[in-house]
């Protein structure tokens, strides 16, 4: 490998960035896979081949979007490798995001969700990327290896699925009254901007 | 930064703003708490312990 070019110093610090970048690793790998065990696999996973291919980093440039792209290209190759795990998606992506072990989760958190898991897994991804992973346009392009105009599309047209999901209530949940996610959303989202 | 989540400030001030959009913001501030969550968590240990063991490794091997 080429990695034996690099000086220690080099390997060092990309290894202090690399570490640094785990949290949100794990929480992208959530995203795709659903679980938090197997998303910490494929983190990990990740992790491991982006030091492995330091040597092609350069440094300087955006380490959190090469190694989400290395994370997502590991992902969907797993997965093109089991085909049987297709069917699993639409389930494993309602359990998506948060297995956070957290009573006091609101509500709202639940319904985002699942009406995230109602988006087909472009727009989801390119939503997530954007609208929670803090990329720009053009970094989540680069990751998804598709063009800026299609993320931006695919970001637009999730925005405007999501919300309709949520106003309708036309995701599956069980008795309560449509219209009360949005209105647990907009609560939430008044008090979280106050705390910030 | 690189690692800067690009953050909209939050704007307040509901009369410019429509309802929509008052909505949609609403919304990504709820999904950005939501990856925030995870990202959050602390880190299990088996990262760290995997890229050490994996560092001693001559480099090549697989």
């Amino acid at each position: 490998m080429a990695a034996a070019e690099r000086s220690p110093a080099e390997d060092l610090a990309f290894k202090r960035e690399l570490v640094g970048l785990i949290p949100h690793l794990r929480a992208f790998a959530r995203t795709l896979t659903g679980d938090p065990t197997s998303a910490d696999d494929l983190a990990q996973d990740a992790m491991m081949k982006a030091w492995d291919a330091r040597a092609s980093y350069q440094m300087g440039t955006n380490m959190k979007a090469w190694t989400f792209m290395i994370l997502r290209n590991q992902f969907y190759s797993e997965k093109r490798r089991s085909w049987r795990q297709t069917q699993l998606d639409q389930e494993a992506a309602e359990r998506t995001l948060v297995a956070v072990d957290d009573p006091e989760a609101p509500v709202a958190l639940d319904e985002l969700r699942q009406g995230l898991g109602m988006l087909p897994p472009e727009q989801r991804e390119a939503l997530i990327l954007v609208g929670a992973g803090g990329f720009a346009y053009e970094e989540a392009a680069e990751i998804c290896g598709c063009a800026v105009g299609t993320v931006k599309s695919r970001v637009s047209r999730a925005r405007r699925a999501l919300h309709a999901i949520l106003e309708d209530g036309s995701y599956e949940r069980d008795g309560a009254p449509a219209g009360d996610a949005m209105q647990a959303i907009l609560a939430d989202a008044e008090r979280l901007s106050t705390i910030r | 930064m690189i690692d800067e989540p690009h953050r909209e400030p939050s704007k307040r001030g509901p009369a410019a703003i429509d309802e929509a959009r008052l909505r949609q913001h609403a919304i990504g501030v709820r999904l950005r708490q939501m990856f925030d969550d995870v990202v959050n968590e602390p880190v299990p240990d088996e990262f760290l312990e995997i890229l050490r063991k994996h560092d001693q490794k001559p480099s090549g091997t697989e």
